[in-house]
């Protein structure tokens, strides 16, 4: 289990504006009649969404109105699930995955990359107060690792100088392209593609 | 190696394109309605026949899961659960059926649907695959578009709606119960069994749940057979399957290959070879993290399947295959899946939860040559006292690694942890605490 706390300054209110209640309405009727509380966990991404990439308490309060269920219930969903950031991060939230198959093939090095970047502790945020980034568990693009996820987009076959060029676009504010950065093509095996030859050529 | 005809997934680099167009030119969608015409009980018996296992590691047969599922609609509706929560460090195979393949996991959908009597169907995706699961939704709605999905759904006269539920980050919603709990807007923890959920699942009421490359290959099957399913691989192992290659080879891939392939095909052929050579080969991991490592010298003659891993005391799993060269710290490499472990233990059995921080720590120290001699047993001690002790198979996966390199790799750990706790001496020192051993013989 991991230690998760929500942040010390909190907002005094939080409502959902008015893209963000359409797309609940939506949501909740994806589920049955009465079983509302299924759609607490995309409730709380679109709350996350609003509130520039962070549930504040009053949120899960909202929420649990909301959908007519206990707030210890949102609460425990909140602190459950890792992607639910329970205090502030930065505009550009970039999460490294350091976990064995992305380890032996130098995430390390990424690592290093952002200290140098963005800030010398994980989860803090950078002068500019844009980035923050922490160490994350398997991101599920192993056979393209070492990557790294930035927002939702992952950057897929990494060095130290290829993420060091990438956190200099963030920092300019530009959006790099995601995908991966040796200009492979999504899973196949680099130059030595021995299935599916016919299609490759077609 | 299999012929590119027999190949499942022709659009696993995206050669084609995913979209419904496309996916039709490849075969998919051309006859469903002649397939669910035949009858429940036929799909049922061809996927039998086919003898497919489920691919998300269990490898429980998926003809006999679906069998489980009530025969009649009784008071309560019956659901199709699609588990597209890939955590599992070393796999990345379902990412690509999302993107890629996306039709075929919709038409699955339909077909399996038909053949357990459901009219709803949630397709559960990890939340950091957001793009691929918009990718996905993409296709979805292509497919209300064109009639192949709502009502009488590509003809058939079967009523189907397909939703997606994102996942936020949490390894243990892979585990089917989690997975219903997470459904249901709760902490994933899992649920005890019996009830089982084909006949107790999701709201309770029946459901099955199958992994996204399970469905992804069913129309396939249906379409030429369950006997050319089953003439690939061996008895009981049939068929093919996504092998993702990971870590220290040249290039890193995900393949479609036929089950029973050798291991050492997988890495030299496919996978451009291990880095430095296969005489540089240390250990593989050969289905995912939570399947125990094996040395190389088994390697040389390993077949893949989930029989003659088994016999090796390891696993298919999910069939995410890590190779880890003589570059690498052994130890390192497993105190990190034990991390992973530590982080992703959902607290619910306190074996789990206590055990999983207990071995990450003292792997650690073993990695730095801090441990003492006596703690080498105590960790074969703790992962024996967590493995099936949980209510749900974390117990095991988070064990099972460590298990693995206490296996094949003792002398390693033994010669960097030389340390010996008990005092020899009598050193006069109050606080020692073992100084009451040395005094009876004082």
């Amino acid at each position: 289990m991991s230690l998760r706390r929500p942040a010390k300054n909190q907002p005094d209110n939080f409502e959902f504006n008015s893209s963000s209640m359409e797309a609940a309405k939506i949501i909740i009727s994806k589920y049955p009649e009465g079983k509302q509380q299924s759609a607490v966990m995309a409730l709380l991404y679109i709350a996350q969404k609003q509130n520039d990439n962070w549930i504040p308490l009053a949120a899960m309060k909202y929420i649990a109105k909301f959908l007519d269920m206990p707030y210890i219930k949102v609460y425990e969903v909140a602190t459950f699930y890792s992607m639910y950031n329970l205090s502030p991060v930065g505009k550009y939230f970039i999460q490294v995955c350091t976990t064995t198959p992305c380890m032996i093939r130098g995430a390390n090095k990424l690592v290093e990359a952002c200290k140098e970047k963005i800030s010398e502790k994980e989860c803090e945020l950078s002068n500019d107060k844009s980035c923050s980034w922490m160490e994350v568990e398997c991101l599920g693009a192993c056979v393209n690792a070492p990557m790294m996820q930035i927002n939702d987009d992952y950057y897929e076959d990494l060095d130290k100088e290829k993420t060091l060029k990438i956190l200099d676009k963030i920092l300019n504010g530009e959006k790099p392209i995601p995908g991966s950065y040796r200009g492979r093509i999504n899973n196949e095996p680099e130059n030595n593609r021995k299935t599916l030859m016919d299609l490759k050529n077609a | 190696m299999l012929k590119d005809q027999d190949r499942i997934f022709q659009n696993l680099y995206n050669d084609l394109g995913p979209d419904l167009a496309s996916s039709q030119k490849r075969g998919d969608w051309v006859n469903t309605k002649e397939i669910t015409n035949k009858g429940r009980d036929w799909i049922i018996n061809e996927i039998k026949d086919s003898q497919l296992r489920g691919r998300g590691g269990a490898g429980f047969p998926t003809g006999l899961k679906w069998s489980f599922a009530p025969k009649e609609i009784g008071s309560r509706p019956h659901y199709l659960v699609i588990n597209g929560d890939e955590s599992e460090p070393g796999t990345c195979k379902d990412r690509d059926i999302l993107r890629f393949e996306p039709h075929k996991l919709i038409e699955g959908c339909l077909i399996a649907s038909y053949a357990i009597q459901a009219h709803v169907c949630y397709i559960y995706i990890r939340g950091e695959y957001f793009i691929d699961g918009q990718k996905l939704q993409t296709a979805i709605d292509e497919a209300y578009e064109k009639k192949l999905l709502g009502k009488n759904a590509a003809g058939t006269g079967w009523d189907l709606d397909i939703y997606i539920h994102y996942g936020a980050g949490a390894y243990i919603c892979g585990e089917e119960t989690a997975l219903l709990e997470s459904i249901e807007g709760k902490k994933g923890q899992p649920r005890l069994k019996p009830p089982f959920p084909a006949l107790i699942g999701l709201y309770g009421c029946p459901t099955i749940i199958n992994n996204v490359e399970t469905i992804a290959v069913v129309p396939t099957i249906l379409r030429r057979g369950g006997k050319w399913f089953a003439s690939l691989g061996r008895e009981k192992n049939t068929g093919t399957k996504i092998f993702c290659i990971s870590g220290n080879v040249n290039n890193p891939c995900n393949v479609e290959e036929e089950m029973n392939i050798p291991l050492k095909e997988l890495i030299e052929v496919h996978a451009g070879g291990v880095i430095g050579g296969w005489d540089n080969l240390q250990a593989v991991i050969p289905g995912g993290s939570s399947m125990p490592l094996i040395p190389k010298d088994k390697c040389e003659t390993l077949t893949m399947d989930f029989d003659s891993l088994m016999a090796e005391k390891s696993g298919l799993g999910t069939a995410g295959v890590v190779v880890i060269n003589k570059d690498q710290d052994i130890i390192k490499c497993m105190a990190r899946i034990a991390r992973f472990y530590k982080h992703e233990s959902c607290g619910q059995c306190t074996p789990c939860r206590e055990g999983s921080g207990w071995m990450w720590r003292m792997l650690e120290r073993m990695a730095k040559g801090e441990a003492s001699r006596d703690e080498i047993e105590m960790l074969g001690d703790v992962t024996k006292q967590i493995e099936g002790h949980t209510i749900c198979a974390f117990g095991e996966g988070s064990s099972w690694p460590v298990q693995g390199l206490l296996r094949h790799f003792k002398d390693e750990i033994k010669k960097r942890n030389k340390f010996d706790p008990i005092v020899k001496e009598n050193k006069n020192i109050p606080y020692l605490v073992d100084q009451h051993l040395l005094d009876k013989n004082a």
